[in-house]
């Protein structure tokens, strides 16, 4: 089993670089890379990665539920469930299972300027 | 006649073999479709840089789906593709659609909903854990996008497609801790009458069996859940079940790919005020449709998994008997002989259906049985405890008009993944069936959208959010 030390899953900004991807390839691995960030650190993809899958393969969740129990990392994969929104650095958001990663993109895993209690 | 305007919705087996017939027939169906590419689930297509073969993709099913594919790709000419646009609503003659954040309203003469279906979902401790994906999901990670859930991932549910991923995923290289079926063999046996009404489907399905034990993974059934282990931070780190022989016993996961067989997306059928029933067999709410697909709206026709779960092969004689029904409400001359050849392909294959109903039972029992502190509602963390205690404030009658049900069908989802769920909690604890406490009714727009640069400037960015 993979575990970070301290057992936590990293996101949010001050959550420290992603480790121990959740997702693992296991084919078409001779794609273009991709070079994007998420929470401000680069991150590298591969061409034809949902965001989701390039997130989830550069860490273990996408973002923290906002009622309090804990990370997600998307649940449907079919834009059904709406478990995977990001930000991206201005503040839009995006369903990760439904959008392609791209070049240059700046993810963010907490909406910016949003504080969760207002959510909640 | 020449000239109706005839929208389809879904470009799955059911749509794309709807489309086909509309555009033999000369009109130019409008094919609207929320994915960027054609395939609908099964016969999903990867992104155009990726080189698996179809056989790699499809297995025993790829004959059908490069069929499938390759008579969409000839019909692009002659219909109106729509896709990356959701069908948000509809009111009555016209569908509400959104691309790109900008809407668009069509009406229509006729409308064949092909939309397809989603993983039914019953709750355990611990599946908001990150990790916990359903099991559609699992497969559309390997299919769309080469990847594995995880490390070692179980399979957890009941339904032939449980079988199917997991042998997907032991074929494509991942480690696969395990098949955990909560249906006793038993009624396997007991359906095999109605399965027998598709004796190479059954075939293919005992063979897929044969092969996970081959491989050395565990294929149990009869197992009782008891919980998904782990931490909020870390996610999953082990499945816990009791197994057909009462023991406890906790299997190392670091994903879960969950499913309890399919339900029909039916809301754009409740938008345009179809007709449900009860249906006592599956336990669900299903919209009333005759045997070629007409609702009991007049122009609404409801096709493939959106309105029965009867499988691709199903799907495509349900979208082409829909679009002849069409048809010949529109005026058109339609041969009997089509027809008929049509109703007796989905009657078997509705047979089968009811097989895999009676095999793969939804074990109602495990809901009325989650503990209180089990999070029922994975959007908004409401507990298995907190439905029980709302829906018995209430009391019966209060529950039975359906009001028990809102604080499950709020969230993110709207419901599609507690709502059915959510319904046995509230029913056990208040000792009433299912069916009387009603259903939770679709909701405009059917999934959240974000309008932008829309005519309307200052409606930029604005959320068209999850509706309370
Ligand atoms: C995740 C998943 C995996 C499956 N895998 C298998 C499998 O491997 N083998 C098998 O035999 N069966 C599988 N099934 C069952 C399978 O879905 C059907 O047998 C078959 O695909 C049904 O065809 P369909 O045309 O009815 O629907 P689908 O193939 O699901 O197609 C529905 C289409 O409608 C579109 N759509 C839905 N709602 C809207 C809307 N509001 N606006 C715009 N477009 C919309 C969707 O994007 C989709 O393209 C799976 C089902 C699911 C949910
Ligand atoms: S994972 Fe469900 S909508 Fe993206």
């Amino acid at each position: 089993m993979h575990r970070d030390p301290d057992g936590s899953d990293r996101v949010g900004p001050d959550a420290g670089p992603p480790r121990h991807p959740r997702f693992v390839r296991l084919d078409e691995t001779g794609r273009t890379p991709v070079r994007f960030t998420i929470d401000g650190r680069a991150a590298t993809a591969l061409e034809g990665d949902t965001l989701l899958v390039a997130l989830l393969s550069n860490g273990a969740a996408l973002r923290r539920s906002e009622f309090g129990d804990g990370v997600r990392a998307g649940f449907c994969l079919m834009g059904a469930c709406q478990d995977c929104w990001v930000w991206t650095s201005d503040g839009g958001r995006l369903r990760a299972c439904s959008t392609s990663v791209a070049d240059g993109l700046s993810i963010a895993t907490e909406q910016p300027e949003a504080s969760w209690p207002v959510l909640a | 006649m020449a000239g109706s305007r005839v929208i389809v919705v879904g470009a799955g087996p059911a749509g794309v073999r709807a489309a086909e017939i509309l555009a033999e027939a000369g009109l130019a169906p409008i094919v609207i479709n929320e994915g960027s590419r054609d395939g609908g689930q099964i016969y999903r297509r990867q992104p155009d840089n990726f080189s698996r073969p179809p056989s790699k993709l499809y297995g025993t099913e790829a004959a059908k789906a490069t069929a499938l594919h390759a008579a969409f790709d000839g019909l692009r000419r002659r219909v109106d593709y729509r896709p990356d646009t959701l069908a948000w609503n509809v009111t009555p003659g016209v569908l509400h659609t959104v691309h790109h954040g900008q809407t668009q309203d069509i009406p229509f003469d006729a409308l064949i909903v092909c939309s397809g279906a989603t993983d039914r979902l019953m709750p355990v401790k611990g599946w908001n854990l990150s990790g916990t994906y359903s099991l559609g999901a699992a497969q559309i990670a390997l299919k769309a996008q080469a990847v594995s859930i995880g490390r070692r991932v179980a399979f957890l549910g009941t339904g032939p497609l449980l079988y199917l991923v997991a042998s997907q995923y032991q074929a494509a290289g991942a480690e696969v801790a395990g098949v955990f079926d909560t249906s006793p063999f038993a009624l396997r046996v007991k359906a095999l009458p109605k399965l027998l009404a598709r004796p190479a489907v059954l075939a293919k399905g005992l063979a897929l069996v044969a092969k996970l034990k081959r491989a050395g993974i565990p294929v149990e059934t009869g197992v009782t859940p008891v919980e998904i282990a782990g931490t909020p931070d870390a996610g999953v780190s082990g499945l816990v079940l009791r197994d057909r022989a009462g023991r406890v016993r906790e299997i190392a996961c670091d994903a879960v790919a969950l499913g309890y067989h399919l339900r029909p997306e039916t809301q754009l059928a409740d938008l345009a005020r179809c007709d449900f029933a009860f249906d006592a067999e599956s336990r669900q709410w299903l919209p009333t449709i005759d045997a070629d697909g007409r609702s009991s709206v007049p122009g609404v026709y409801l096709a493939g998994d959106g309105a029965r779960i009867l499988g691709a092969d199903g799907a495509e004689a349900a979208g082409a008997l829909a679009a002849l029904a069409a048809l010949r409400d529109l005026g058109h001359d339609v041969a009997d002989g089509r027809i008929d050849a049509l109703r007796r392909d989905c009657a078997r294959m509705d047979r089968f259906r009811r097989g895999l109903v009676e095999a793969f039972p939804w074990p109602a029992a495990n809901a009325a049985a989650l503990p209180d502190e089990t999070v029922v509602c994975r959007c908004e963390a409401i507990t298995a405890g907190e439905l029980r205690r709302v829906a018995r404030a209430m009391g019966a009658t209060e529950a039975n008009r359906a009001k028990a049900f809102s604080r499950v069908g709020m969230g993110r989802c709207q419901g599609r993944y507690c709502g059915q769920a959510g319904a046995e909690i509230i029913a056990a604890a208040i000792d009433t069936p299912v069916e009387s406490v009603g259903r939770l009714r679709g909701q405009a727009p059917v999934k959240p959208f974000s309008l932008s640069a829309t005519p309307l400037a200052d409606q930029k960015g604005t959320e068209q959010g999850t509706p309370a």
